[in-house]
C-alpha cells in the first residue's frame, strides 16, 4: 500500500515536464545535449535528476564507492597569482609574513604519517613559487617513492605544469616528461576552475586560459599519465557556463579516454577578495546546488568513469547523500589539507578509515579501497 | 523511582505492530525513491510550494532543571552557581530586541525548576502581555507536567491558568522518543509516553495549539521511531490540534551521552520523508537546520519538509553541546529559493504574516483574544 510502483530502471519519476525527454536518453544510455545539461541545472525537480544520474552511475559501477587513504601535501604557499585569483585565500606574496615553502626535507618529514596511516596516495598542489625549480618537484617526487613505493604520486596541477615549463624555458610535455621519469603516476584536475574566458577574466584573469590547461591534460594522457577535471561553481558562473565547461571536457575525453574522475568544487567565498567584493563571505553553496552539481555531471560526462564527492568543501553530510546521487567516489582520508581551510572550511581536516567506510554502508554502498588509478588494494576495514 | 504516576494518565493502548513492521520496511527503500514518495504527500498537504519559516526569539527563562536527563548539556542541578532564573525585566528586554528585528513570537522554554510556582508564570505572562506584548509559544508538556505536580493540580486546569494569564501555544519539545523502554534509559525521570500524549490531549482540548517533536539517534530502534511517529498520528486524528511535527537529531557533545555515534544526513532524510508518509494528518514537516546544518535541511525540502523552523535569535539549549548554526534572514530566504520554493514568513499557526495587521500576532488564538 505504501511501496510506490517504480517502472523502468530510473528511481524517479520527473514531476517536471521538462525533463520527461532528457529521463528517455538517459534511460536508453544515448548521449545528452546542452540544451538538456542546462535543463538541469535549471530546474526544481531535485530528485529526478539525482534518480537520472544514480541510474547512469550504477550502469558503470553498480553498488561499489571508492574511496582512498590520502594525504595532502601542500610544498608552498607562494603563488605569483596572489592577487590574479580573486577567489582564493591560500596563495600570498612571496614576502608575506605568512609565506612558507617546505624543504624538501621538511616534506619528507611530513610524508613520515603516511607509514601509520595505510596511505595510499600523495596529493601533491601549491602556489606558483618564481623561484622554485622543476628539479625541487622531480626530487620530492623521487624522494617519495624511494621511501614509501607502496604510495602513488598525483602532483601538480596543470596550472603548476604551465608555470614550471616558463620557469625552466621548455615546453609542459618536457616537464611531464620529467615528473613521469621522477615517478610521477596520476595528476590532479585542479585549476580548471571555469573555462568561459569571460568568467575566468573575473575570477582569475591571466591564470592558464582553457585551451592551455586542457592541452596540458592531452599531453598528460597521451604520455599515459591519467588525469582528474574539475569545476570551480558557485560564485559568478552561469548554468550555460557551467555546461559549456564540462562538454569541453567531454569532448577532450572522447579524445584521449584520459580522465578518471570529474570533481566540481563547491567555492569557498571566506577571506577571498572575490567574496569580499560580492560581499558573501560566509555565504557557501546550498546542498541542492552541491548535489546537482554533481548529478549534472555524471549524466553529463557519460565517457568519465567516476565522479567525487569532496566532503571537505560539502561536508561529510552532503557526500554522503550524494552517493545517492550519482556519485561512486568519496574523497579520501585526506591528512592535513589546507588550502580550503584558509577559506573557511570548518569540516574536519582528515576522516578516518573506518568513518569513511561507514558512511558508504550507511547509504546502502558497498565501499571499495582504491589507488590512483582506481585499482582496488583491499578489502575495507570492518567497523 | 520514577515519579511518573503522578497526574491523570490513560493507559496506553498498544500501537499496531503489522502497521508498525510495514511502516519500518520502508527504511529499507532506496534513498530516491523514498524521498520521491514524501514529496508527494508534501505537495498533497501544500500544493502551493511554499515553505515557511517564523521570525522569533527563543528565551530560556531558567536553567535549573531536576530531571537530570543524559542528552542534555543546558541544564544545571539547584543550588549549582551556574544556574540562573531570568527577571521578568530581563525577559522584557529581549522581548524587545526581538519585536526591532520583526520576531512575532518568543518560544519559552526552560528546566523543570520546582521553585517557580504557577504564579511565577502567570506573572510573568501578564507582564509580557501588559508591556511587551507578543506571542508566547511556550511551556512544553513537562514543563507544564511539574508545575500541576507542584501545586498538586490536574495539568488542564494549569493549562488554563496559563492560557488565561497570556499563553497562546504549547511546543512540542520534551517527547523525545515517545516509547517509555527508550524514555527510561535516556530521560528517566521524564514524564512518560501516555503523560505526554496526555497533556498535549488536555492543550488540544483546551482550544491551544502544539507541535510534537522526535529527537532520535539516541540509541532507539527505528521501530521506536515508527512507534513514536503512529502515536503523534493517533493522537492528531483525535484531537487535530498538532500544527507541525519537528524530528531532529541527537547532538551529544558535552552530555552524559557524549561519543553516542551521530545520525548520519542519509538516516535523517530517511527518517524525516518517512514521518511525511506514516504523519498523513498534520500539515507541517519542519527540517532541523541546527541540528543538520543548513545544507541537509535545505536537501531535505525534497525529502517531504516544508517548513525551515525558526531563525532563531537566540538558542542556549543546542547551542551548549557545541552546535550553533545560527541564520540570518537573507541567507534562510536564499536557502529555500535555490531549492526550487517560495519563502514565506509566518506566525506560530502557519498563517502567513500579514504586513499591515495592526496587532502583534495574527494566528487564530492571537486574533481570538483581539475579538474578545
Amino acid at each position: 500500500m505504501i511501496l510506490p510502483a517504480t517502472h523502468g530502471e530510473l528511481p524517479v519519476r520527473p514531476n517536471d515536464p521538462a525533463l520527461h525527454p532528457i529521463a528517455e536518453k538517459v534511460e536508453a544510455g544515448e548521449r545528452i545535449s546542452r540544451e538538456d545539461a542546462i535543463a538541469l541545472f535549471e530546474t526544481d525537480d531535485l530528485l529526478a535528476v539525482g534518480g537520472m544520474a544514480d541510474l547512469a552511475n550504477r550502469r558503470l559501477n553498480g553498488d561499489r564507492v571508492f574511496y582512498v587513504a590520502n594525504q595532502h601535501i601542500n610544498p608552498t604557499n607562494v603563488c605569483i597569482l596572489n592577487k590574479v585569483c580573486v577567489f582564493c585565500s591560500y596563495g600570498v606574496r612571496p614576502l608575506a609574513e605568512d609565506a612558507y615553502t617546505m624543504s624538501l626535507e621538511e616534506v619528507f618529514a611530513e610524508a613520515e604519517a603516511a607509514r601509520s596511516a595505510h596511505t595510499r596516495e600523495f596529493h601533491i598542489v601549491g602556489g606558483l613559487h618564481p623561484k622554485l625549480p622543476l628539479s625541487y618537484y622531480t626530487d620530492m617526487i623521487r624522494g617519495l617513492k624511494e621511501r614509501h613505493p607502496q604510495v602513488h604520486v598525483k602532483a601538480l596541477t596543470a596550472v603548476e605544469i604551465a608555470h614550471l615549463a616558463r620557469v625552466e624555458g621548455i615546453e609542459t610535455r618536457d616537464v611531464l616528461r620529467e615528473m613521469i621519469d621522477a615517478g610521477l603516476d596520476a595528476m590532479p584536475g585542479g585549476g580548471a576552475e571555469v573555462f568561459s574566458p569571460a568568467v575566468r577574466s573575473t575570477i582569475a584573469d591571466r591564470k592558464l586560459v582553457a585551451d592551455e590547461w586542457l592541452r596540458v591534460h592531452r599531453e598528460a594522457h597521451e604520455l599515459g599519465v591519467p588525469t582528474n577535471c574539475t569545476l570551480l561553481y558557485g560564485h559568478v558562473e552561469s548554468s550555460a557556463d557551467r555546461v559549456d565547461h564540462m562538454l569541453m571536457l567531454r569532448e577532450l575525453q572522447d579524445e584521449t579516454g584520459g580522465f578518471s574522475t570529474f570533481i566540481p568544487l563547491a567555492w569557498h567565498p571566506d577571506n577571498t577578495a572575490l567574496g569580499r567584493e560580492m560581499g558573501v563571505e560566509g555565504k557557501r553553496t546550498g546542498g541542492v546546488d552541491d548535489l546537482k552539481a554533481l548529478a549534472v555531471g555524471r549524466i553529463l560526462l557519460d565517457n568519465v568513469p567516476h565522479i567525487k564527492t569532496h566532503w571537505i568543501m560539502v561536508t561529510t553530510r552532503v557526500s554522503q547523500i550524494a552517493l545517492s546521487f550519482g556519485v561512486d567516489d568519496l574523497e579520501g582520508t585526506v591528512v592535513l589539507e589546507k588550502v580550503t581551510h584558509t577559506a573557511g572550511a570548518d569540516t574536519p581536516l582528515g576522516l578516518d578509515l573506518d568513518e569513511i567506510v561507514g558512511l558508504i554502508r550507511d547509504a546502502g554502498k558497498v565501499p571499495v579501497e582504491r589507488d590512483s588509478l582506481y585499482n582496488p588494494v583491499r578489502e575495507p576495514v570492518v567497523a | 523511582m520514577t515519579i511518573r504516576a503522578v497526574g491523570t494518565t490513560t493507559d496506553l493502548a498498544p500501537v499496531d505492530r503489522h502497521e508498525l513492521r510495514e511502516f519500518a520496511a520502508l527504511y529499507e527503500m532506496p534513498l530516491l525513491e523514498l524521498g520521491a514518495v514524501a514529496r508527494e504527500r508534501a505537495r498533497q498537504a501544500d500544493s502551493k510550494g511554499a515553505v515557511t519559516y517564523i521570525v522569533d526569539r527563543n528565551i530560556n527563562y531558567t536553567n535549573i532543571c531536576v530531571t537530570d536527563c543524559s542528552f542534555c548539556a543546558f541544564y544545571r542541578r539547584p543550588g549549582h552557581e551556574e544556574g540562573y532564573v531570568l527577571s521578568n525585566e530581563q525577559i522584557g528586554a529581549k522581548i524587545d530586541e526581538a519585536k526591532a528585528i520583526g520576531a512575532v513570537q518568543i518560544l519559552m522554554q526552560g528546566g523543570h525548576n520546582p521553585y517557580l510556582k504557577l504564579d511565577y508564570y502567570t506573572g510573568l505572562l501578564d507582564y509580557i502581555k501588559t508591556h511587551h506584548p507578543i506571542h508566547v509559544h511556550g511551556f512544553s508538556a513537562s514543563e507544564l507536567d511539574i508545575i500541576a505536580r507542584v501545586h498538586k493540580m490536574e495539568v488542564g486546569a494549569v493549562i488554563a491558568e496559563l492560557e488565561d494569564a497570556g499563553l497562546d501555544s504549547v511546543p512540542g519539545a520534551g517527547a523525545e522518543i515517545l516509547v517509555d523502554d527508550v524514555r527510561d534509559r535516556i530521560a528517566k525521570k521524564k514524564i512518560g509516553t501516555a503523560r505526554w500524549l496526555d497533556i498535549h490531549r488536555s492543550v488540544h482540548e483546551q482550544g491551544l495549539l502544539s507541535s510534537a517533536t522526535m529527537m532520535f539517534g539516541a540509541g532507539e530502534s527505528r521501530e521506536d521511531r515508527i512507534e513514536h511517529m503512529m502515536r503523534v498520528r493517533d493522537l492528531q486524528a483525535e484531537t487535530g490540534g498538532f500544527t507541525a511535527f519537528i524530528p531532529w537529531t541527537l547532538q551529544s557533545d558535552g552530555t552524559e551521552m557524549d561519543g553516542t555515534p551521530e545520525t548520519t544526513a542519509s538516516e535523517y532524510l530517511k527518517t524525516v520523508a518517512i514521518s511525511r508518509i506514516v504523519i498523513d494528518n498534520v500539515r507541517n514537516l519542519q527540517v532541523s537546520y541546527v541540528t543538520q546544518g543548513p545544507k541537509v535541511a535545505q536537501v531535505a525540502l525534497h525529502f517531504g519538509c516544508n517548513d525551515f523552523g525558526s531563525l532563531m535569535m537566540e538558542e542556549n539549549v543546542v547551542s551548549a553541546t557545541g552546535t550553533d548554526f545560527i541564520m540570518p534572514r537573507p541567507m534562510l530566504v536564499r536557502f529555500i529559493e535555490d531549492a526550487g520554493f517560495k519563502a514565506v514568513s509566518r506566525y506560530q499557526d502557519y498563517t502567513p504574516v500579514k504586513l499591515d495587521l495592526d496587532w502583534y500576532c495574527g494566528c487564530r488564538i492571537c486574533l481570538g483574544r483581539k475579538a474578545a
